[in-house]
């Protein structure tokens, strides 16, 4: 278990940060935000790379930061990834991986350069310079780099947002691994609700410097009062447990709290977790069970909150399935017209769900 | 007089003092220069511009008045000969440490701006990745900076080796014409000029235009080496 505690406050001209929060676990904690908000000037004072007007940074139960103490960056037990992925250009890949483990600050819990090399699938670049491989594979040997400095920590800035979309989806199922695999808590940058829901286990929310909210990331996407709800893309993310599959509909059977859902079929032994998106505007509700419909899930659910949407045709419907959240967007004349209420028991059919990871 | 007896009466003397001189000056140079640059690289806009317009001005300065100033300030009466006697040496005019130090300042600014360009062009991303990979500031220096300031470092050390060889107002003010201890290349052939020996000026004059042209090539060989690396620098990575 890492523990992050953390109050950082610093003033710009024209941006000003006020951030305080606490975290615990080995996850992946995701500092979401839109641009300006803060995360990546958070995560370079968390890294030490900039020094807060006022910052107070423990990681399980070490000082880093405080009143009287600034560890500089390379005496801090972290991994960093940049947006870029900034290899050094004097160095070979492999030098690169080698200059992390010539200065590995921590001793326990070692990695080891052939696992994360076959890992990342680097070993026929170990002779290639930066300028010789494409954006994918440049930020597949940062995040190499940065695992081969054996992080208690593991810092993601944005490690995405500079590649295009073959390079991004070469790069996330490694970062899925990471998180399957690897037992480093990371904080990771990012604006793309899409790798949050991925990756992330937690998130901060965080708008113009200061934190809006923290938490469990579907309590989070689905808390009305959040901007995340507000998305026109809304969603929740549940996770389960595949049970069977369906070999002549092609359909695989996902256990949630609240019930089974159906999905495309997708290639995995009966037990293995997994998380499922449920999109707001794929949930339409009914007073009662639906007889004749195309829709095969169907579920009854309490609602736990109404909301008016950003488009004033509609509201968010927050509803309760045995323990797991999501949302359903309709219009303010069905919610009218259905008379819902709080705690009203209603029929959710949810048109399709989605398998993340 | 045939090629081949001018040849062999050239008196080798001076050439060796050159190439002494100016490998001596070029290795000093780079020792001082390459901190001062990298303090530069990083100083603020005003401490920068007045450092460097100091630095500068031996560029600007006709070489006469710069040796002017040496021999006065060098000297066996000037200002620093206290200084200078107290480290048991009378006087630094007209002799070979005199002669380094004064190409030392002389050919300063060839030697500073490259390395601090290259200094510059790194930024400083380079050096917060390699600090996130647990190198201390001394280490990234040496790790990092230097070998990414390489091109820099090796223009420097050309331009302030050819600087060196063809001085000759500063060397002539500041050491006089002493046979095997400042009579350098160019005041050797200043010499034969004036003794009506042409034929040897015009070996020792040709030897120089060769060297030169070969220092030249070397050195828009090395930019041409390091270019398409500086341009890829510039891009997003």
């Amino acid at each position: 278990m890492t523990d992050l505690n953390l109050a950082f406050r610093l003033a710009r001209p024209g941006f000003s940060l006020d951030v305080s929060f606490a975290t615990s676990g080995i996850g992946i904690t995701a500092l979401f935000g839109y641009s300006g908000s803060g995360k990546t000037t958070l995560l370079r004072c968390i890294a030490g790379l900039e020094q807060a007007d006022y910052g107070r940074l423990t990681v399980n139960g070490q000082v880093w930061a405080d009143d009287t103490t600034f560890l500089p960056s390379h005496r801090r037990p972290i991994g960093y990834v940049f947006q870029e992925a900034n290899l050094l250009q004097h160095l070979t890949v492999e030098g690169n991986l080698n200059y992390a483990i010539a200065r590995q600050r921590s001793q326990n819990n070692v990695i080891r350069k052939q696992e994360v090399v076959h890992w990342l699938a680097l070993g026929p670049l170990l002779k290639r310079r930066s300028m010789q491989l494409s954006g994918g594979q440049r930020q597949r040997v940062a995040i190499a780099r940065a695992l081969l400095t054996n992080p208690e920590l593991l810092l993601m800035d944005e490690p995405l947002a500079s590649l295009d979309i073959g390079s991004k989806a070469e790069i996330l199922p490694y970062l899925e691994k990471l998180h399957s695999e690897l037992k480093i808590p990371v904080l990771y940058v990012s604006h793309s609700p899409d790798e949050v829901i991925r990756l992330a286990d937690q998130i901060v929310l965080l708008s113009q410097g200061r934190v809006l909210a923290t938490g469990p990331v579907n309590e989070i996407l689905t808390r009305t009062d959040l901007p995340l709800a507000q998305l026109e893309e809304a969603c929740a993310c549940v996770e389960g447990e595949i049970t069977k599959h369906d070999r002549e509909y092609h359909l695989t059977y996902v256990k949630l709290k609240g019930g089974t859902v159906a999905i495309s079929y997708r290639a995995a032994e009966p037990g293995t977790r997994v998380r499922v998106r449920i999109s707001a505007k794929d949930v339409s509700l009914a007073l009662a069970p639906q007889q004749q419909t195309s829709i095969s899930n169907a579920f009854p659910v309490r609602i736990s909150a109404i909301a008016q949407a950003a488009d004033p045709a509609k509201v968010l419907v927050k509803l309760d399935m045995g323990g797991d959240s999501f949302l359903a967007q309709i219009t303010r004349l069905s919610a009218d017209t259905l008379g819902l209420a709080v705690d009203k028991i209603v029929y959710a059919q949810i048109k399709s769900v989605a398998l993340m990871r | 007089m045939s090629f081949w007896q001018s040849l062999t009466s050239v008196d080798p003397g001076p050439i060796w003092l050159s190439l002494k001189l100016s490998a001596l000056t070029t290795l000093l140079l780079l020792l001082l220069v390459t901190p001062i640059a990298w303090w530069l690289a990083h100083a603020n806009r005003h401490t920068k511009s007045v450092v460097t317009a100091i630095a500068t001005l031996p560029l600007v300065l006709p070489p006469s008045v710069l040796g002017f100033y040496l021999l006065l300030l060098l000297g066996a009466q000037g200002p620093l000969a206290p200084a200078l006697q107290a480290l048991g040496i009378t006087s630094l005019a007209f002799t070979f440490p005199g002669l380094v130090v004064a190409s030392v300042i002389y050919s300063f600014p060839f030697a500073l701006q490259p390395i601090q360009n290259a200094f510059e062009a790194i930024g400083k991303r380079p050096m917060e990745v390699a600090a996130t990979l647990g190198a201390s500031p001394l280490d990234r220096f040496f790790s990092v900076a230097l070998p990414l300031a390489r091109p820099g470092l090796l223009t420097a050390a050309v331009l302030s080796f050819a600087h060196t060889i063809g001085e000759f107002g500063v060397v002539l003010m500041i050491g006089g014409n002493i046979p095997g201890e400042t009579k350098v290349l160019s005041v050797a052939i200043y010499d034969h000029v004036e003794a009506i020996e042409y034929s040897q000026a015009h070996l020792l004059s040709a030897l120089m235009v060769g060297f030169s042209l070969l220092v030249l090539f070397f050195l828009y060989w090395l930019n041409h080496q390091s270019h398409p690396m500086i341009g890829h620098t510039n891009q997003h990575d």
